[in-house]
Formats: structure tokens, sequence, C-alpha cells
């Protein structure tokens, strides 16, 4: 589903990432990990086409959509969830989630009701604006808004990040339940225990290049643990 | 009586003042350009009527409306496609760029029309006025104040309602979470764009009303068009109108009470906002939620 080939990503003269290799294939859970500030969130960003890699290709769906416009990679099936849980702050909940279905030719009405089905309380927030609500609730309308262009894979970068618990594992849930129902992800996760609850396989990245890559269980090695280490 | 003339005076100062602020509220409440070539977007419309004038005849200002709307609308297109854009983030070389795209359209409008001024007539129905127990009201005021309550309303509705008014909204308040929601965000710079200048004709059509049309008719506006954007909140529609027609009664007064009238009135509006802005830098109403505070 998404292959990416030696990307190099740079912010003016800093280079971030040095030659990255990833692959998810078709209904798989990566998790990616590694210590804050070793590129994971520029690996989404360039994934998206937020930032244009230096070199390097990125390929989604068979396609090679490396120089491809943001909103068209979303558009051909490419769902991203930033980090932070960021919203329209002034738009309501019902307004972030039509703002972005409106923008998906393809998108169903029902993909709503199905968003809001794994996250049953933002239907009572539909009419609060998205700013006043609280950061758990913010991530939940987070990822509903990038459900509702009824994508093919999800990119979700530190979605529990912040998040108070009882949310956490709702959160949780919703990205088992994806994962079950076939949809493609790549999970930015800190917490180990909650990739080895979910993932399928595993890379890690470090001062921007990947040191270590396997199937889920390898992750309960010593090794792999002392990379992820603060 | 005096104070309820002035009152009314004001009112109509203020209508005229929404009116060449209303764009700015899309291209600099928005969007955060400084486009000095506003005024002259404005100068376009009125010009518009003009022409059309031979066509219309007596309702050149009415047929003008759309048409204005339109043809500033295009204008304001151009300039984004062709400038603006190139300096996104970059306010002061917007402002200098766009200061030279004024006088160059000033200069272009003299050698069109010449440099004196020219003369719409007004249609029929609008001469004349209401008498209100001493205090006359001219149409043309009335046709002005309803024309500025009229688009503010379709602006609100615009914002509110439509598919396109809440993606500009979206774009406005994250545009990068807008672009990974699928938007594709230069083409909502590009509509922002045309709506803010289209309005800027309805107000140039508006102006034929009240004065003649010259060449540097909308840089007499711009500067107090940007005063009320500034005043009011940028981008908050309901902050643009109560600085129009604060900035409006204001200016009738002041003007009413002192010698001088004119030029003092316009250094009290300055003060009084420059004041203002010390105590709110902000404007009237901001954006407020819990992700910005
Ligand atoms: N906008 C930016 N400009 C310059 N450097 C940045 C920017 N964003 C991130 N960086 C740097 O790039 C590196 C990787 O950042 P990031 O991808 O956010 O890491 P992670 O998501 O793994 O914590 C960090 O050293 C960070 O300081
Ligand atoms: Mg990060």
């Amino acid at each position: 589903m998404l292959e990416v080939g030696g990307l190099h990503v740079s912010y003016g003269r800093a280079q971030v990432l040095f030659g990255v290799d990833l692959s998810a294939p078709s209904g798989s859970l990566v998790c990616l990990m590694g210590r804050n500030g070793v590129g994971k969130t520029t690996l989404l960003k360039a994934v998206t086409g937020v930032l244009a890699p230096r070199s390097g290709t990125v390929r989604f769906d068979g396609r090679d959509v490396t120089r491809m416009r943001t909103h068209e990679r979303v558009r051909r099936g490419l769902g991203y969830v930033p980090q932070g849980h960021e919203t329209f702050p002034q738009l309501t909940v019902a307004e972030n989630l039509q703002v972005a279905r409106e923008a998906a030719p393809g998108a169903r009405r029902s993909a709503t009701d199905d968003a809001l089905d794994l996250f049953p309380a933002l239907g009572a927030l539909m009419k609060r604006r998205a700013g006043f609500l609280s950061g758990g609730q913010q991530q939940q309308l987070a990822i509903a808004r990038a459900l509702v262009t009824e994508p093919r894979m999800l990119l979700l970068d530190e979605p529990t990040e912040g998040i108070q618990p009882s949310i956490v594992q709702q959160i949780e849930e919703a990205i088992g339940r994806l994962h079950a129902s076939g949809l493609t992800i790549l999970l930015v996760e800190q917490y180990l225990d909650l990739a080895l609850r979910l993932a399928d396989r595993f890379v890690i990245l470090d001062a921007g290049e990947v040191v270590r890559s396997g199937d889920a269980e390898q992750l309960r090695d010593e090794s792999v643990r002392a990379l992820l280490a603060v | 009586m005096g104070a309820l003339n002035q009152l009314v005076i004001g009112a109509s100062i203020g209508a005229v003042l929404l009116l060449a602020a209303l764009g700015l509220t899309f291209t600099f409440g928005q969007m955060g350009v400084i486009n000095m070539a506003h005024g002259e977007f404005i100068m376009a419309g009125a010009y518009t009527a003009y022409v059309l004038q031979p066509l219309a005849g007596g309702q050149a200002v009415l047929a003008a409306l759309p048409v204005a709307f339109v043809v500033a609308g295009l204008l304001g297109l151009v300039l984004e496609r062709v400038l603006i854009r190139r300096f996104y983030g970059r306010p002061l070389d917007t402002l200098l760029l766009t200061f030279g795209v004024s006088l160059i359209l000033q200069q272009l409008a003299r050698d069109i029309f010449g440099a004196p001024n020219v003369q719409v007539r007004a249609p029929g129905w609008l001469t004349g006025g209401v008498d209100l127990g001493g205090l006359r009201i001219p149409y043309n005021r009335i046709f002005i104040l309803v024309l500025a309550v009229g688009c503010v309303v379709g602006i609100s509705w615009y914002l509110a309602r439509l598919k396109q008014g809440r993606r500009m909204r979206a774009v406005m308040q994250n545009r990068q979470l807008a672009a990974v929601s699928g938007v594709a965000t230069e083409r909502v710079d590009q509509l922002t764009f045309f709506v803010g200048s289209g309005l800027a004709g309805l107000a140039g059509v508006a102006l034929t009303l009240i004065g003649p049309v010259g060449p540097t008719l909308g840089s007499a506006y711009i500067v107090d068009a940007f005063l009320v954007v500034v005043a009011g909140g940028l981008g908050q529609l309901r902050g643009a109108v109560i600085a129009a027609f604060t900035l409006g009664v204001l200016n009738s007064f002041v003007e009413f009470w002192t010698a001088n009238g004119a030029s003092f009135a316009k250094v009290v509006v300055f003060a009084v906002v420059i004041g203002f802005l010390q105590v709110r830098p902000q404007g009237m109403f901001v954006l407020r939620s819990r992700a910005l505070s």
C-alpha cells in the first residue's frame, strides 16, 4: 500500500531524514517508533506531501506520488492525523467533519455515521466549536475528520500523546477496530505496551535513519527496548 | 435636531466605510494580505458603472452591481495569481508591490478615461428623499445603507452556510490541516481574493451615488478601510460593522463641532483608533478558543 524509498528530507540546511526506507503492506498496522526528535513526524509529513523530500520516492497504492500535491494524495485515499490533536477551532464539530467530507469527491455521507460509531462521544458535541473541546475530544475529532474521507490508509502521529487515560483506551480500541476492518495503518507511537498490543510490524528510527525493523514479536527484544529508552 | 441629523450623516458615512472595508475583511482579515490596490478595485467598480451608462442609461448603477463585482473580482484574481501569491508571509514586500500596482492602475484609469472626474447619473427613483419631521434623508444614502446591510447579510450566509464559505474559514484557521483534509488550499485562496476584490467593486458602484468618479477615488478610502478592519478585529465581520459605524458617526460629529471640519475629523478618528489599539491591540473581537488561548 505504501512504499517509501531512500527518503532524504531537510528543513533548510538542516537535514533530518537520511535515506529512510519503509513499507506498509495492504491491511497491515506498522508502528513507527523512536525517541523524540528522530524524525518520525518529518517522515509522515513527507509521505503526505506537506514537506517536499530532497530525494527519494513515495509510492502509494502502486503509484509514485512523490510530486503529487497533498490534497490530491488525500483524495486518493491517504488519511493523515497530525500530531497534537489539531482541529479547525472556530468551526463546530459537525463543520470540521463536513469540510473534510466535502473535499473528498467519492466519500459517502454514511462515512460520517461510521466515524461517529467509532467515537460515540462526538455525537453529543456536534454543535460545539472544536476549540472548546478537551484535548482527548479533539483527538477523537481529528481521527474522525480523517476517516470521513474514507481513506484506504491512515497515518496517525502520536494519537495518544498528552491525552487523558480514559480516552487513550477508546482511541486504542478504535485503532484496533479500524485495523481489523482491513484499513492499512501507519502509527507513530511512543508507548511500547500499546505498540505491542496493536502492531503487526515495527520500524525504529534514530537520528533520521531506520535502525531496526521487523515483526511485532521482535519488539520484545531487550536490544530493541534500548533503542527506545530515553 | 442637530445631533440626530449628524447621527444620520454618520450612519451613511459608516455605510460607505463598511462597503469599502468589507472586501478587506477577506483579503486582509482572513488572508493577512495588505493589498494597497484594494482602493483601485473600488475605483474600477465606479468606472464600470460609468462605462455601462450609455447602455443601461439611468439604471447604470443597478446594472453595474453584478458587473463591477466580477470586474473587480477578476482584477483581484489576476493580482493574486501573478504577484501576491509569490509573497505570502512577506507583508512588507506585498505592501510595497501592491502600492506600485495601485499607482499603475490609477495611471491606467487616467489614460483610458482622462484625468478629469466623470459623473454617473443616479437612477430617477433615487432622487429625492424622505422627510422625517424636518430631517431629510436622501434616497441614495438609504440605498447605500441597504446595500451595505445586504452585503453583510450575504457574506454571513456565505461563510456560515455554503460549502465554499466553510472551506474558506477552515483554510484561514489551519491551512495545513485543511490541505491534509483534502482541501485544495490554493483554489480557496483564489476564491477568497476574488470575493474580497469583488466586494470592492460593489463599494465603487455605491460611491458613484455620492460623488464624482476619478482615478484617485479609491485611494481616498483605502486608509480608512484598513482602519475599520484593524479596529474591528481581523476577519471579524461583526467587529468591522461596529467599527465602521462608530468611525462614521465619530467623523460626522467632530466635523459638526469643529470649525474646519473634515481634516480635523480625520485626525480625531485616527487618534481614537490608535488609542483604542493601544488598549486592545487585537481589535474589538478576536478568534477565541482553547487552542489559541
Ligand atoms: N519546522 C522545522 N524547522 C526546523 N527543524 C525542524 C522543524 N520541525 C522539526 N525540526 C527538527 O527535525 C528533527 C525531527 O523532528 P520531528 O520529525 O518532529 O521528530 P519526532 O516526530 O520524531 O519527534 C528535530 O531535530 C527537530 O528539531
Ligand atoms: Mg513528532
